[in-house]
């Protein structure tokens, strides 16, 4: 019966806002086996589960869910693992209330939170991750070459999945360190780099090679991996930041958000001097978005010591973008929030320092093709701020790079790679592509299914090709 | 991944001339490229111009001059042993021309960065004019191989300890008003320099490509610290350049944005030196 269900979440314990808001270790501490189960216990096992539709990757959520209340958590490990590779980093990072939890059929009943499916994931992948499951003997070789370019979300489970069929990966990363937006983009308070080297390494561990320093199309050329591989997957991500363009924009102290968090995760230079890489310490912070990307910036600006941290969104909190968990953190925290505000001119000194921020404050008018509330400038209403630090976390565009040494990929109108939706394939034969660099900026789930998507296929291509 | 330094020469006070093995670099490396270097655990990722590649060898070769951490560091890296990090080649090869006047020049350690491009101009035919400019005789560098595809080489120092005392401005302009007919001209040295060419050139009307140097992280347009302003246009100059015509581009704020770190690279510096670097 229902009426036996608490209605609320099981708590998730997290470090104290003030202590953590001051370092960068993760924020949240993960449920212990005792919640685990509790949470599980909510869980309503529906028959026509619809949390299983809402999940990218389709996972069996209430049969993972059911041997956590069962206390086999071996086997809820391996259900987990069946449909996704990277459940430690999905648990942690998902937007889990626009996809399973969204439509999980307890948090439709009034007053019902739905089951914590992120939590329960992420502590089935933690505990995992200290009793490893017994891998299968060696995977034997099916002759059969594979490059991917890109070593984020999408492009490390598409290498798993082929892996593990027998193909023989080989992975290419333009930075020094793998894991794409996992290590530069997510900050390690939410995701840490541990986990994301220990999902790496496991791949690894299925014989897939991963190379660094390897620009495709600049220190390979796309021609030689064709040529030398029976397929291709292009898993480059969203690439280029995009800035307002406003006036102002090259002053100093004005940045993309990737510019920042590229810093800070990839460089980490929250650590300068010890590490090399310098970030500038601010006093006012102005962060532009409202995206967990915004978020992110936002907290990791407070983290480096700044005195006062405001996000700037053009709507409202109920428009806003970021996973709900991110915004409350931000709010314990210390982020402020300008609601209806976007900034219009930056001001800098006499030194080319940026000082104020000029902002259009707006309000909310008809929907617009999104269907949310078009936000429209309030005239004559254009208040300054003082800032010294203006982080613009507004999205981004594609990366040219591997595009423009390869023009034969056929690109959308927004310049992403344009593929055959049931296969991925790009329009050169034997290359897929996915993730942002085909949807755009989206979720770590999303790239990795897309990941997942492409291997089905690339199998099936050569095999096709073999006969 | 780990890359040997295979030769190193110390060819000034503060200058040292390096061979790095990147066989897939050496192959692919045009003039006017450049690599990412990081050279240890903890580094900064730095980009240097790549002033020479063999292919058949596998070997790049990176001169460069130590102006902060990241260099001090890079120079205790001797011949024998390795660095961590080395990517590239990155941004846009020059733009070449044949059979053309051309005038390059190249100040203080950007004599490094015009060699590849001196060479690329004389196979293709150009008469190539090379323009070297040094605080002193020492800083000149590169002298015996920049002669080699030099029609002419024309050396100055601030001091005069070599060649004409004064600029290489001073030198240029005297060229233009004895009648030599440029077609288009490289400059890659410091900041001020390529900016007075780029004056010259525009009043002069003729094309300079001039290699930027601002503030990078990745050096493939993820980040968007090495923006530009040319023409108007925010460009990248890790991925649209770095070379870019003079006459075009925004000095003031491009000197500017170069400032940006420069607290917390005395503090590194002073560190680095602590730490007996």
């Amino acid at each position: 019966m229902i009426s036996n269900i608490p209605p609320k979440k099981t708590r998730m314990n997290e470090r104290p806002a003030e202590i953590r808001a001051k370092d960068f270790f993760e924020v949240t501490l993960g449920y212990d086996h005792e919640e685990a189960v509790r949470e599980a216990q909510r869980c309503l096992q529906c028959p026509k589960p619809k949390c299983v539709e809402g999940c990218p990757v389709g996972i069996d959520i209430p049969g993972f869910i059911k041997m956590i209340k069962d206390d086999d958590l071996k086997s809820s490990a391996e259900i987990l693992k069946k449909y996704n590779k990277l459940p430690a980093i999905c648990g942690r990072v998902c937007p889990q209330e626009n996809q399973c939890e969204g439509v999980c059929v307890l948090g439709k009943v009034k007053d019902y939170e739905p089951v914590a499916i992120g939590r329960l994931e992420r502590f089935v992948a933690d505990w995992e991750r200290g009793s490893p499951l017994e891998e299968k003997g060696g995977i034997k070789l099916n002759g059969f070459k594979v490059a991917i370019i890109g070593s984020g979300p999408a492009g490390i489970t598409c290498a798993a999945e082929l892996a593990t069929q027998g193909f023989e990966v080989t992975i290419f990363e333009a930075l020094h360190a793998p894991g794409g937006v996992l290590v530069y983009g997510i900050p390690e308070f939410r995701l840490p780099k541990s986990i994301v080297n220990h999902e790496i390494r496991k791949v690894q561990d299925l014989g897939v090679t991963v190379k660094m320093d390897t620009i495709i199309g600049k220190t390979i050329k796309m021609e030689t991996l064709i040529d030398e591989y029976d397929a291709v997957f292009i898993g480059i991500g969203a690439g280029t930041p995009k800035f307002m363009g406003i006036d102002g924009t090259d002053l100093n102290g004005v940045f993309s958000s990737s510019e920042i968090l590229t810093r800070i995760n990839l460089m980490k230079s929250y650590e300068f001097p010890e590490t090399d890489t310098p970030i500038k310490k601010s006093r006012n912070v102005v962060v532009v978005g409202g995206g967990n990307v915004a978020m992110d910036a936002a907290r990791c600006a407070l983290r480096i010591g700044a005195e006062s941290v405001k996000i700037i969104y053009r709507r409202t909190a109920e428009e806003l973008p970021a996973r709900h968990e991110e915004y409350l953190h931000a709010c314990e925290e210390g982020v402020e929030f300008l609601w209806l505000s976007n900034p219009v001119e930056y001001i800098g000194d006499e030194k080319g320092n940026l000082k104020y921020i000029k902002i259009q404050r707006m309000q909310l008018g008809e929907p617009d093709s999104s269907g949310r509330r078009r936000p429209v400038p309030v005239e004559g209403d254009m208040p300054v701020i003082e800032a010294d630090c203006v982080i613009e976390a507004i999205g981004q565009t594609p990366n040219r790079v591997l595009l423009d040494e390869f023009p034969q990929l056929e690109l959308n109108k927004w310049g992403n790679i344009k593929v055959n939706e049931d296969t991925l394939e790009t329009s050169v034969k034997n290359v897929f592509a996915g993730g942002d660099i085909v949807t755009g900026a989206a979720t770590v789930i999303e790239a990795m299914g897309a990941g997942k998507k492409a291997a089905a296929s690339i199998a099936a291509r050569i095999f096709e090709n073999s006969r | 991944m780990s890359y040997l330094i295979t030769k190193k020469r110390k060819i000034a006070d503060d200058e040292f001339d390096i061979w790095i093995k990147a066989p897939l670099i050496a192959s692919s490396a045009g003039p006017g490229q450049f690599v990412v270097i990081r050279s240890h655990d903890g580094a900064e990722r730095i980009p240097l111009t790549i002033a020479d590649s063999n292919s058949e060898t596998g070997e790049i070769r990176i001169i460069y001059q130590v102006v902060g951490t990241s260099t001090q560091k890079l120079s205790k890296v001797e011949c024998g042993e390795y660095i961590m990090n080395v990517a590239g080649p990155l941004g846009k090869p020059s733009e070449m021309c044949s059979q053309k006047k051309v005038i390059v020049i190249g100040g203080g350690v950007g004599i490094a960065a015009i060699l590849p491009i001196v060479k690329a101009l004389h196979r293709l035919e150009n008469h190539v004019v090379t323009i070297l400019g040094a605080k002193n005789k020492d800083y000149i560098i590169l002298r015996e191989e920049l002669d080699e595809y030099s029609d002419e080489l024309i050396i100055t120092t601030n001091d005069g300890s070599e060649g004409f005392k004064g600029f290489v401005t001073d030198i240029l302009s005297n060229k233009l008003e004895n009648g030599f007919e440029v077609d288009c001209a490289w400059a890659v040295g410091p900041t001020v320099m390529m900016k007075a060419v780029s004056v010259i050139a525009g009043i002069n009307v003729f094309p300079v490509w001039t290699s930027l140097n601002p503030i990078m992280i990745d050096g493939t347009g993820m980040c968007g610290g090495c923006r530009v302003k040319v023409d108007g246009e925010v460009k990248f100059a890790c991925v649209d350049g770095p070379e870019f015509d003079g006459r075009f581009v925004d000095w003031d704020n491009l000197t500017q944005r170069q400032r940006q770190y420069g607290d917390e690279e005395k503090e590194s510096y002073h560190k680095c030196n602590l730490d007996g670097y």
